[in-house]
Order: structure tokens, then C-alpha cells, then sequence
């Protein structure tokens, strides 16, 4: 795909981008705290990634090799239109496989192939704070980061535990970094949660909305909140992935017929699709 | 003189600063390691890693300290001309450039407030030289351990006893960086 010349490289003026990179700098000098940035309208709608598509302009080189997914696929709406929104404005060579990208935008998954040092992963979040929902006050949750004050996160997970016997939480599981600030990892399934910590990549968040930018660098330590009685578990649907038979994958369910028929198949499509290749084969494969 | 002020900013600015972040950030986000840096040519005393990180963040929103040596007429004018950053008192300064000794006391820099801790000063630290050996580094975004050589090893422990507030700092050298950002334990 040839670069449309009438855009600046990356679609952003560089004023923006210096400033959003000022950002991310500050972000990976804190791990886990939000800064404050100035988002610029862009254009696709709130809600379909204009955090993540800001973070990726300002992150995206020539050199570079770009995916996208959306809920772990490369081919559903969102992936492909920001795919070719870069294509278009940045000339980026893109990819759907995880092992060749340098830089992978996503939206609510971690890819199944361990990421490795060089790869950038960027986050599209859309609530940052992840006491948001327990206090509305930007005002009041921005003091309680500052005072570390997390105990209404705990009872919330707690009052889980008292209505359900478990934490029914299961994605945007809310993590600490480092031992200081508490994070929304993005509305990923808590299955991914392990995946945060130790990670060779840099991690990057994006909520262009919400106006915050925050970051892991790589080997960051990362812990999932819970309790000494009720630990946390990193769940998924217990079945092998229908096309590829892959038991160790995040698995969405899939409703085949109006009898009630489902299969599962694994929702990262680049690693069903890897195994698949290499002949595995699972019980609903055509 | 004129020729100075107007040389040394980046041909293609869109991409070579887009190559040029990509490069602070990985040493941002790995502290310790050495990288290469070109792109722009400082007048002199900026070396040419610490000219290219000012073109890359730096524009008229950041003001910027001009610590000693670097507070000087050729540097004050190239960087009005390519970036139009404003010279201020490090009280007020996002970023900072100059020499180890120049640069302090560290304690006149914005290290952030509780409820925003990002609104801190960034110091670009121009050393003679860069190897990996001397202190021992450890935190997010090392593996194990890093060695880096650093100017000095108490002021970066005070400034990690600070956190989540503290100063951030990019050790230029030459067209060589490295990068140590305040969640670093600095032994």
C-alpha cells in the first residue's frame, strides 16, 4: 500500500506527536500511573480506538511492521480499518502474524505467542481509572492514587466474593504495578492478566476519550489483587479450541445453528490459524 | 553565525524524529542500555545525542534550562530556531541540558506533585563517556541487573526515595544515550 502524501507521516502533526511522546516517556518512568494528555479528535468515533491510534502515530517508524486485532482477529472491522489507516497515512508495512510485527495495536487481548523484546504493544483503553466505577470524582480517585488509598478496590472484590462464593470479575481485572499504583489493564479477559507482568515488550495504554496515556516497561512486576483465601485465577472456557484442538488458548464461544449449536474457537486467529498450519486439527475442523 | 543557528535541525523531520523517540523510549524503558542517537547537529557544546533529544520532545510548550557551559549565544539561538522552546530558571524547566556539575543542585528541579507526578523535569546529563560498568541498576524494565556508568550513585538514590515523584534523567554522550527514569534502584 503506498503512503497518501497529503498527510503527514503518521497522520498527526508533530506538535501533537512530540507532546503525546512526552507522555509516554513520563508514563515509563511511572509504571501503572495515568498521565494526562491532550487527545486530539481523530477520525474514527470515541470507543473505536482513537487512545490506541494516537499512541501507535506517535510511536509508528518507517521501519516498522504494524498489526492490529480486535478481541484477538485481524480481520474483524475495527483491526482492519485502523490496519489501513496506517497503511494509508504512515506507509507502514502491516502484518497479521504476531512473531514478524514490531508494533501491535489491540484492542482487549493479549496475543497467545510470548511477546519479545523490540515489540510494542499498544493498548486502546476505554475507562483508564480503575476506581472509576467505585467513585466517580476525578477529583477524589486522583487523591486516592496519590495517598495509595486502594481499599475500596478490595472490598469490591470482596463484596464479589460475598455475593457469588468467587470474584466474578473477569476482565479489566484490576492489577498493581510495581507495588504502588493500582491499573486497569484494558478490558482484558483476566486470562491475559498473567501475561502484564515480566514481559519482554513495552507495553503501552491509550484512552483518547478519557485523555490518559499510561505504560509498563518491560520486566515490570505485575500482580493481580486478590485474597490469601480466595486467589486469583486466570480462567477461560474449559473445552480445546474447535479448529485447532489448542487447550492452552483464550476461547470465544460461537453460536453455529438456531438449535443451540456452539463451538469454541480460539480468539487470537493468527495463533488458531499458526497451529492449524502445522496440521492440528480440533473436533468441529471442516 | 547565522549559518549555525540555521544548520543541524533534522532533514526529514517526521520521520528521523519518529527514529529518534523510538530510540529514547526503548532507553526509557530499558534503563542502563546504550544506544546510537544521530539526526541533528547541536552548535557546539551540545553533543549530537543531546541535540537530537532536544529536536525530538522540545517545542514551544517545554521550556527549557540551559544549564553552564550550554547556556551559551550559539546554542541559545539554534534552539529558538528549531524549536522555539522558551530559557528558563530550573525552577520552571521541563527539560534541562548541561553537564553533571552544571545541572545541580538537583533540588531546584520540579520533581511533580502527589496528584501529578509526570509534571517533572526531564534532565539531558552530557558525560564524557557511556559504558556499561559502575553502579548497579534494578527495577522496572530490567531483567535482572544493568550497570551503567553513572556521574555519581547518592543523588539517584535520593531521587528513587522520592518516588512516585522524582526527576528523570538521559545521559547524553557523543551520538550515545542511556536513560535512567526515577523507579530505578541505583546501587
Amino acid at each position: 500500500m503506498t503512503r497518501t502524501s497529503e498527510y503527514n507521516f503518521a497522520y498527526l502533526d508533530e506538535q501533537t506527536k512530540r507532546m503525546i511522546r512526552r507522555a509516554i516517556l513520563k508514563g515509563l518512568a511511572i509504571p501503572g500511573y495515568q498521565v494526562p494528555f491532550a487527545s486530539r479528535e481523530m477520525p474514527m468515533p470515541y470507543g473505536w480506538g482513537t487512545g490506541g491510534v494516537q499512541v501507535s502515530a506517535a510511536v509508528l517508524t518507517p521501519d516498522d511492521r504494524f498489526k492490529v486485532i480486535d478481541q484477538g482477529a485481524d480481520d474483524t472491522t475495527n483491526a482492519v480499518s485502523i490496519r489501513s489507516f496506517f497503511e494509508h497515512t504512515a506507509g507502514v508495512a502491516t502484518t497479521t502474524a504476531t512473531a514478524e510485527a514490531t508494533v501491535i495495536q489491540t484492542r482487549h487481548r493479549i496475543p497467545e505467542l510470548p511477546l519479545r523484546e523490540g515489540q510494542v504493544l499498544v493498548y486502546q483503553v476505554p475507562i483508564p481509572e480503575p476506581l472509576r466505577f467505585l467513585e466517580p470524582r476525578e477529583s477524589e480517585t486522583r487523591k486516592m492514587h496519590s495517598l495509595e488509598e486502594y481499599g475500596l478496590m478490595h472490598v469490591k472484590l470482596y463484596e464479589d466474593i460475598s455475593r457469588h462464593g468467587h470474584i466474578a470479575t473477569s476482565y479489566a481485572y484490576p492489577v498493581k504495578v510495581e507495588g504502588r499504583y493500582v491499573m486497569d489493564p484494558s478490558p482484558i479477559p483476566k486470562f491475559d492478566n498473567p501475561k502484564l507482568g515480566d514481559c519482554p515488550a513495552v507495553q503501552l495504554f491509550g484512552a483518547g476519550r478519557e485523555q490518559r496515556i499510561y505504560a509498563l516497561p518491560p520486566y515490570t512486576q505485575v500482580v493481580s489483587l486478590d485474597f490469601e483465601d480466595h486467589p486469583f485465577e486466570a480462567s477461560k472456557a474449559d473445552h480445546p479450541c474447535g479448529l485447532c484442538g489448542s487447550d492452552s488458548s483464550y476461547l470465544d464461544e460461537v453460536i453455529i445453528d438456531d438449535a443451540g449449536g456452539r463451538m469454541f474457537v480460539c480468539s487470537d486467529t493468527d495463533y488458531c490459524d499458526a497451529r492449524q498450519a502445522q496440521g492440528h486439527r480440533g473436533k468441529d475442523a471442516a | 553565525m547565522q549559518a549555525e543557528r540555521l544548520a543541524g535541525g533534522f532533514s526529514e523531520p517526521a520521520t528521523q524524529s519518529s527514529h529518534a523517540f523510538r530510540i529514547v523510549m526503548e532507553a526509557m524503558a530499558r534503563p542502563g542500555t546504550i544506544r546510537p542517537i544521530a539526526g541533528a547537529r547541536a552548535p557546539a557544546p551540545l553533543s549530537v545525542a543531546a541535540g537530537t533529544v532536544l529536536l525530538t520532545l522540545c517545542d514551544g510548550d517545554t521550556p527549557v534550562h540551559l544549564a553552564g557551559e550550554a547556556d551559551c549565544e550559539a546554542v541559545r539561538a539554534w534552539l529558538a530556531f528549531h524549536t522555539g522552546a522558551p530559557v528558563v530558571g530550573p525552577s520552571q524547566a521541563m527539560f534541562a541540558v548541561g553537564s553533571w556539575q552544571a545541572l545541580g543542585p538537583l533540588s531546584a528541579y520540579a520533581t511533580g506533585t502527589p496528584d501529578y507526578p509526570d509534571r517533572s523535569a526531564t534532565l539531558i546529563v552530557e558525560c564524557p563517556d557511556l559504558h556499561p560498568a559502575g553502579a548497579t541498576l534494578t527495577g522496572p524494565g530490567i531483567r535482572d541487573q544493568a550497570a551503567l556508568s553513572l556521574p555519581e550513585t547518592r543523588a539517584f538514590q535520593e531521587n528513587r526515595a522520592l518516588f512516585p515523584l522524582g526527576l528523570d534523567f538521559i545521559f547524553t554522550s557523543g551520538d550515545r544515550l542511556a536513560a535512567l527514569p526515577r523507579s530505578t534502584e541505583v546501587r
